[in-house]
């Protein structure tokens, strides 16, 4: 049955950005490392393995190692991915590592995408607004269409791991830009007949261009998403609900 | 050294965590949530397959309530739980459930009609009830008698964790990510917050709080092949035995999970084969049914990981490169099934093995998973010997798992012991036994010593290096303190651990990088993470029977007669090598379910003579009763609803059910 592909012992060299802005002496530079590539070689184990033998100031980030925590997102030659699940067998022998851009470095791979995520949270409100935010729990629950649970949960699969944020020409030219993983959220509130906030409410939050307006729709945020959210789409679709609110404040105002 | 202070000071941003932090708040008190990373990186986030709570929505939960959980979670932990906490429990998970649904997490529904299922193989259509539709689903699980594991697909712990913490969020709970409690405050068995450290700036910083709460889960990480998150080193439980007067419980019960995919140790959730997979050897024989006529691939998973590995042993394994392993086969639910339901396995299956389990068998073996041992404290959460220090979710030993847990009990855990210790946190908070008086010299001194303690490791040379030691530990523990378990194995560990232990007091670093160190952390880590490791071998080697995960060869049977008890570990002083160990025992005669046979696993095992007098008062209790409902029976044998906070005292409402209006 399922054998695991045999892979050759390549000679990997890793060439990775150093930078520890905690230290006045230290200056950003590509720092190369040597490896052999083992069977089933991932990023998350070559990384540890440099770190535990060759190098043990190196910076990154991992949690869970299985895809699913969105700590580990890094640019692999040039495009954001999920580190921890990229195989070294799908690249050449030569792997330039460098940390997320956008997000605040911490150190080497390791960048602050919780200040920002968190940012964003609490600029979104990223929560069900509703009367029933305590509820009697000894009740029944609300009931609610089965494929509208999985319709929400398609979108809630985001793991702000900040690859769309990477990916987006308007983050990097706008600081206030809330990407794609910010608009993405408010469509899934948008579809929760739990969130009693109207287009209204949403367009305040995101009816300008540091919101829905501000995508260039490039569409980096649907090509990198390693969790293949249909980004673009629901930017589209905000975007459209968005102008006609834009418009019936225009009217209402006249 | 910067003073913070707070009401409450929780450590750790999981679930529990952030519950306990969200009911504390609600009630007026000031609260700070430490994370090591952004908390919804926390590996909560991990749990796949669903959260237990008796609904009894979907057609094969029908007939389920409080008292069927109640047993089959009994049950599951080999009599070792605390059944006034497990009561507790099975009363709140519904109520957890309804709370976060109404928070938003999307849970599967129930869809009127019908409905294909694989059961035991078998594709069978079910008719699922008009009056259901559109409430909370629910999915089959081990060591279950209905299907009651509520579930978002396979990223259930993702939802939960997402939607609380952004009620946190909502709640403006701060929440100080990348900072580390690296000892706890104390004297005189008082616990007054900690020394923390800032992962990025490395400064250290002291948090004064009236109430401390550790919920940073398990330990999972003290062996090589585990499911745990990379973060999962148990230093929250550390610091608390550091104290030397926090205790920690059951540290020997490790759980197994029966589908860790080879050789990765990822873990592929229980919902495989709650869904219907099946478990098959080399010659892909399906080999459960040969052990577990009744429960099949569905016994608790001590049990089934147990069964996996006799079954390797006894050559059926089939082999790849990196060594023996069984199959899991899922091909059998469907493309569509997969595709919706158990889409993150489809993931890891693709990322980490190159295969598709719509048309491949996946890889598997046993790989440690849960920490059913932690801090020892009572029903509130509240630990009984270092006062104002108080524990929730894996990270606690309250100690509603016993031996074992049961699949879906975990993220149930989390959030329930999150909404009953938050409000007793609240309760404390609100009394004057919370009240303290602290002096400065006490903050400064614990500071100072933490400081001293991190210059001598940066400052030291010649000293071996963290990882090498880490190393060692890590497979020592997997070679030697795992499924099987026998007194050499065991010895070896301990005296192993030992010596790992006193050659951690010598490590010096190779770096003196400023601020994100990451070889300091690993040091101060890995000399806490072998005071655990020792307590686990130790108090396995010391515990002569097999009851649920802790399974030794040479003690083979459950013995309620001499081991009917909880282990407690205390660490005497800062040059010991070995925890001290006593025994708390549980009471059968206070128990509603005396002990008796599991319904899966071996049927042998030697009786406390308390268990036939208890059964046959407790028969004559009903018989007298003359009951009419189920409640007041329930009451006559273990009265616990005075337990719970006010607020969380209510019956649950069911289809079909009544009387709990």
């Amino acid at each position: 049955m399922t054998d695991i592909i045999e892979t050759s012992h390549r000679r990997l060299s890793f060439h990775i950005l150093r930078y520890n802005p905690q230290d006045e002496s230290s200056k950003p530079t590509m720092q190369t490392f040597h490896l052999e590539e083992a069977a089933g070689m991932t990023l998350f184990v070559a990384l540890t393995e440099i770190r535990e033998q060759q190098d043990a100031s190196l910076n990154f980030d991992f949690v869970c190692r299985a895809g699913i925590c969105g700590s580990c997102a890094m640019l692999v030659n040039g495009k954001p991915a999920l580190a921890c699940r990229t195989l070294t067998r799908d690249f050449g022998a030569d792997i330039t590592l460098t940390p997320l851009p956008v997000f605040k470095l911490i150190s080497d791979l390791s960048v602050d995408t919780g200040r920002w995520m968190r940012d964003m949270s609490e600029r979104l409100e990223t929560w069900v607004h509703g009367s029933d935010v305590d509820p009697d729990v000894d009740r029944l629950e609300e009931r609610m269409e089965p494929e509208l649970a999985q319709q929400i949960y398609e979108l809630e699969r985001c793991i702000e791991c900040g690859c769309c944020v990477a990916a987006c020409g308007t983050a990097h030219m706008r600081q206030d830009f809330v990407g794609a993983v910010g608009l993405n959220k408010l469509a899934r509130f948008r579809l929760d007949p739990r969130d009693e906030r109207e287009d209204a409410d949403y367009y305040e939050l995101v009816g300008d261009e540091s919101g829905v307006f501000g995508c260039m729709t490039l569409l980096g945020c649907e090509d990198m998403c390693p969790k293949e959210l249909p980004l673009a789409g629901q930017i589209a679709f905000l975007r459209r609900k968005m102008a006609a609110q834009g418009m019936v404040k225009k009217v209402s105002k006249t | 050294m910067q003073i913070i202070q707070t009401d409450v000071l929780i450590i750790g941003g999981g679930l529990a965590g952030l519950r306990v932090g969200i009911g504390a708040k609600r009630r007026g008190h000031d609260v700070i949530v430490l994370s090591l990373v952004p908390p919804k990186r926390s590996h909560s986030a991990a749990a796949q397959g669903g959260m237990q709570a008796s609904l009894a929505n979907c057609l094969k939960g029908e007939g389920d309530n409080e008292d069927v959980h109640f047993a089959d979670t009994v049950r599951g932990s080999d009599w070792g739980a605390d059944q006034d906490v497990v009561r507790m429990f099975v009363n709140t998970a519904p109520k957890a459930v309804r709370e976060l649904a109404a928070w938003g997490v999307p849970w599967n529904r129930v869809q009127r009609g019908e409905r294909s299922v694989i059961i035991n193989g078998e594709r069978v259509a079910l008719q699922e009830k008009d009056t259901s539709h559109g409430l909370i689903d629910a999915r089959d699980f081990g060591g279950t008698k209905k299907w009651r594991t509520s579930y978002v697909a396979d990223g259930t712990g993702h939802s939960m964790l997402y939607t609380m913490s952004d009620q946190a969020i909502a709640q403006s709970i701060p929440v100080h990510e990348r900072t580390e409690a690296i000892a706890l405050i104390h004297a005189d068995g008082r616990c007054y917050g900690a020394i923390v450290r800032n992962l990025i700036t490395g400064e250290l910083i002291a948090y004064v709080a009236k109430a401390t709460c550790v919920a940073t889960g398990g330990f999972g990480r003290i062996y090589r092949v585990s499911t745990n998150a990379v973060i999962n080193e148990g230093i929250g439980a550390a610091i608390a035995l550091e104290t030397g007067s926090a205790v920690l419980g059951n540290m020997e019960a490790v759980q197994f999970h029966p589908t860790g995919i080879f050789p990765a140790g990822i873990l592929v959730t229980e919902g495989c084969r709650g869904d219907g997979g099946l478990l098959l050897d080399r010659e892909l024989h399906r080999f459960m049914p040969d052990y577990e006529p009744d429960k099949k691939e569905l016994a608790s998973r001590d049990v089934v990981s147990r069964r996996m590995e006799q079954h390797i042993a006894a050559g059926h394994a089939a082999r790849s490169r990196f060594g023996e392993h069984l199959w899991l086969d899922i091909r059998l639910l469907g493309r569509q099934h997969i595709d919706t339901k158990l889409r993150e396995v489809k993931e890891i299956c693709h990322y980490f093995l190159g295969i598709d389990p719509v048309e491949e068998l996946i890889p598997v073996r046993p790989a440690q998973h849960y920490s059913m041992g932690g801090i020892r404290t009572d029903h509130t959460g509240h630990s009984p010997t270092l006062r104002g220090l108080f524990s929730a979710g894996e990270a606690a030993c309250w100690d509603m798992h016993g031996f074992n847990r049961l699949g879906g009990n975990s993220v149930a855990e989390t959030v329930v012991a999150g909404m009953l210790v938050g409000e007793y946190v609240a309760d404390y908070c609100d009394s004057a036994d919370s009240d303290i008086t602290i002096s400065s010299a006490l903050i400064r001194e614990t500071g100072a010593r933490q400081a001293a303690a991190l210059r001598q490791l940066a400052e030291r040379s010649g000293g071996e290096h963290a990882y090498t030691l880490l190393k060692e530990m890590q497979q020592t523990m997997t070679d030697n303190v795992g499924i099987f378990r026998d007194q050499e194995r065991l010895q070896t560990a301990v005296d192993q651990l030992q010596a790992l232990l006193v050659r951690s007091r010598h490590l010096s670093l190779r770096n003196q990088a400023r601020g994100a160190n990451p070889e300091l952390v690993a040091a101060y880590r890995v000399q806490k993470m072998l005071k655990l490791a020792v307590c686990v071998a130790y108090g396995a080697l010391q515990r002569t029977e097999s009851r649920g995960a802790h399974y030794r060869r040479d003690f083979p049977q459950r013995n309620d007669r001499d081991w009917l008890n909880r282990t407690l570990a205390v660490w005497p002083g800062e040059e010991a090598t070995l925890p001290t160990l006593s025994y708390e025992d549980i009471a059968i005669m206070k128990m509603e379910l005396p002990p008796g046979w599991r319904g899966y696993g071996d049927k042998d095992y030697i009786d406390h003579p308390d268990t036939p007098r208890r059964a046959a008062e407790i028969e004559q209790l009903v018989a007298q009763l003359d009951a009419k409902d189920r409640f007041s029976v329930q009451r006559a044998l273990l009265p616990y609803e005075h337990l719970l906070p006010g607020r969380y005292r209510g019956r649950n409402q069911r289809l079909g059910e009544s009387g709990n209006d």
